[in-house]
């Protein structure tokens, strides 16, 4: 039986193998590109084993190679992408959190109408709210500040936060909330002690999606920023439209690219295994 | 005193009135259980008496105090749920004091209650743990502790034992009784378990497609049931309910169906008025048996036999009526024989096939 099973197994793995390395055929191409120089790659081509370690790639994209003409890297990029991701995260789940247990656990008259309109905004495309955000911007005198992005992105990721809490919530039994009202607790009591203590699970979830997506957008950053206020999504497209000097440094925008996905790759990986214990830990009875 | 009074009580959810106009008193210090079918009404009517739902109209009074506009929280009541809902995230310790804490309770004296409570439930070394940490008897204690802490006008119990293993659950209900007389505090107890009910109530209410077909002491609900409902449902296996003719026997009367002709005790005139009408014959199975019993002697087939162990159920057939019957193990019967039963009509009642009532 079992070697019966085994060369379709072996080419179920060559399969999935092929399909992998495909998938990571770009991400392996610009490992392998930002350990070579641009001299290197110019004599060659874009695909190829590097001859050293060029580590001036990476020192140069983090602090001195010259975007936009300001020469200090992709540092300041990342700052501001820092800037905006953390308030928005944490706005965006805070409010996604209260809506979803105000909408599952306290059911109010026309309850089931505001969460359809607030799932709604998932569907919306981007670029439809450009010209919204744009006005809304500018009576708020917000234009061109990392602050706006921090709103957009708490308002554009409450729609996801509110479903995601939603779903969880709704699995909170309704006994549950009998007896808190019997013991006396109210709206924000029975949120901060019973409902919050169960929600890890999701909001390690709520976090990962959000961080990841708002860090990874580019749009509103690049439409609503400039220069210096840029997001590091918009730097990055600022590197490869504007070379500093004749030869191309794909090496340096290589590595930039690289330092920009760090953030949400360890998000991931660290968040993924909280997300796992969380799932057996906080189970609800 | 009453502890609790609802008058004219009427639920809708929608289009389907879940509450029909419900009267209930219910004594201070009394056990009373609500029992019915499922989708009867009587959690229903528990989450109104909790304030957890609003009635449409009727009142309902706790310690004669009209609480139709009181908040659950200050209705001076406690509540076990048959999930226990404890909070999953606190330790049993602060599953029992949350409610206190809420109302603001000192600390030395939220210390002091839970330390009566666990001394009472004998959960004193679970205080530290968590809801998962507990086995299902335990906490079904924790949440037995987190209503008593509270000392209140009134336990309210929704189904407490249903999640129980039967082993657990036979244990946790004498528990209960026996609770219910060192305290002494009134109870209103939802089940559908018609042994928790017989076994605990002081008074039970049998309920019914949202209306109270009779609330009595077990002794009358079983023996005396107001209508034929009550007979049906209560008893395992139920009571027989047989059409039969009311006749004239000499003084007395007499009930037959087909050529079976069963002598009755005295009746009322409320019966007499039945002479020569049908009725139905109400007689519990323990009263159709083989010997043991006085009573008289008719003839039918059996069907089916169900072995217990202490007794023999026999579902019989006699004039096209079926009846159960409880014959002792040692009679060895098979289906379709013909054989002889003894019907003790002393305890018979009878029911006017038009309204179902009992013809008392």
């Amino acid at each position: 039986m079992d070697k019966a099973l085994r060369p379709g197994r072996w080419l179920t793995y060559a399969i999935l193998f092929g399909f992998a390395l495909f998938t990571l055929l770009p991400l392996i191409v610009i490992v392998l590109n930002s350990f070579r120089t641009a001299v290197e790659i110019g004599r060659s081509s874009l695909i190829g084993w590097p001859a050293g370690l060029a580590w001036r790639n990476w020192s140069e994209a983090w602090g001195h190679f010259c975007i936009a003409q300001r020469c200090e890297g992709i540092r300041p990029y990342m700052e501001n992408s820092f800037m905006m991701v953390v308030p928005a995260t944490i706005l965006s789940t805070a409010l996604g959190a209260i809506a979803g247990y105000s909408i599952s656990l306290w059911r109010f008259r026309g309850d089931t109408i505001v969460f359809a309109i607030v799932v709604m905004g998932v569907f919306l495309p981007e670029q439809m709210k450009l010209i919204p955000w744009a006005l809304v911007l500018r009576e708020l005198d917000l234009t061109n500040t990392i602050g706006a992005l921090v709103l957009i992105h708490t308002v554009q990721g409450f729609s996801f936060t509110t479903l995601f809490c939603r779903n969880y919530y709704i699995g909170i039994p309704q006994d549950l909330m009998k007896a808190a009202r019997v013991d006396g607790a109210g709206y924000f009591r029975t949120f901060w002690r019973i409902v919050l203590p169960l929600s890890p699970p999701i909001l390690i979830v709520t976090v990962i999606w959000q961080f990841t997506g708002i860090w990874n957008e580019f749009l509103f950053g690049v439409t609503f920023t400039t220069g210096g206020q840029q997001p590091v999504t918009a730097a990055l497209i600022a590197i490869a439209t504007t070379p500093a000097t004749d030869v191309v440094e794909y090496g340096i925008e290589s590595a930039a690219v690289l330092l920009a996905a760090i953030p949400t790759l360890l998000v991931y990986f660290f968040g993924g295994r909280y997300f796992l214990r969380g799932l057996t830990a906080g189970a609800v009875k | 005193m009453a502890a609790l009074r609802v008058k004219g009580l009427h639920k809708q959810f929608g289009n389907t009135e879940v509450l029909k106009g419900i009267d209930l008193t219910v004594r201070n210090g009394e056990f009373a259980v609500l029992l019915g079918p499922s989708g009867c009404g009587k959690s229903t009517l528990l989450n109104l008496i909790a304030g957890l739902e609003a009635p449409n109209s009727g009142t309902i009074e706790i310690a004669e105090r009209v609480v139709n506009a009181v908040p659950a929280k200050d209705r001076d009541i406690a509540m076990v749920f048959q999930s226990y809902a404890l909070y999953p995230s606190m330790t049993v310790r602060r599953n029992i004091t949350f409610g206190m804490e809420c109302r603001g309770v000192p600390k030395p004296q939220q210390l002091e209650a839970v330390a009566r409570v666990a001394a009472l439930l004998q959960i004193d070394g679970l205080l530290e743990r968590k809801p998962s940490q507990l086995s299902g008897g335990q906490r079904q204690r924790v949440a037995m502790g987190r209503a008593l802490v509270r000392d209140p006008k009134l336990f309210l119990f929704d189904e407490p034992l249903s999640n129980l293993d039967a082993q657990l659950r036979v244990d946790m209900r004498t528990e209960i009784k026996q609770l219910h007389g060192r305290i002494r505090s009134t109870i209103v107890y939802v089940t559908h378990d018609q042994i928790e009910a017989m076994t605990m109530a002081s008074r039970i209410a049998v309920m019914n497609t949202g209306e109270i077909q009779q609330f009595a002491e077990p002794d009358t609900v079983y023996n005396k049931p107001a209508n034929l409902f009550v007979a049906r449902f209560l008893g395992t296996p139920p009571m027989n309910t047989l059409k039969a003719r009311l006749v004239r026997d000499g003084d007395g009367l007499a009930a037959t169906i087909g050529t079976v002709k069963l002598p009755l005790p005295a009746q009322s005139d409320a019966a007499r008025a039945f002479v020569d009408r049908d009725v139905f014959l109400g007689l519990r199975p323990e009263c159709i048996t083989d010997s043991g019993r006085p009573g008289a002697l008719f003839e039918a087939e059996v069907l089916t036999i169900e072995p217990t162990g202490a007794e023999t159920i026999v579902l019989a057939s006699v004039a096209g009526e079926r009846l159960r019957a409880r014959v002792s193990p040692d009679v060895r019967l098979a289906p379709g024989q013909r054989t002889t039963f003894l019907a003790d009509t002393r305890t018979a009642c009878l029911f006017d096939p038009a309204t179902e009532k009992l013809i008392a």
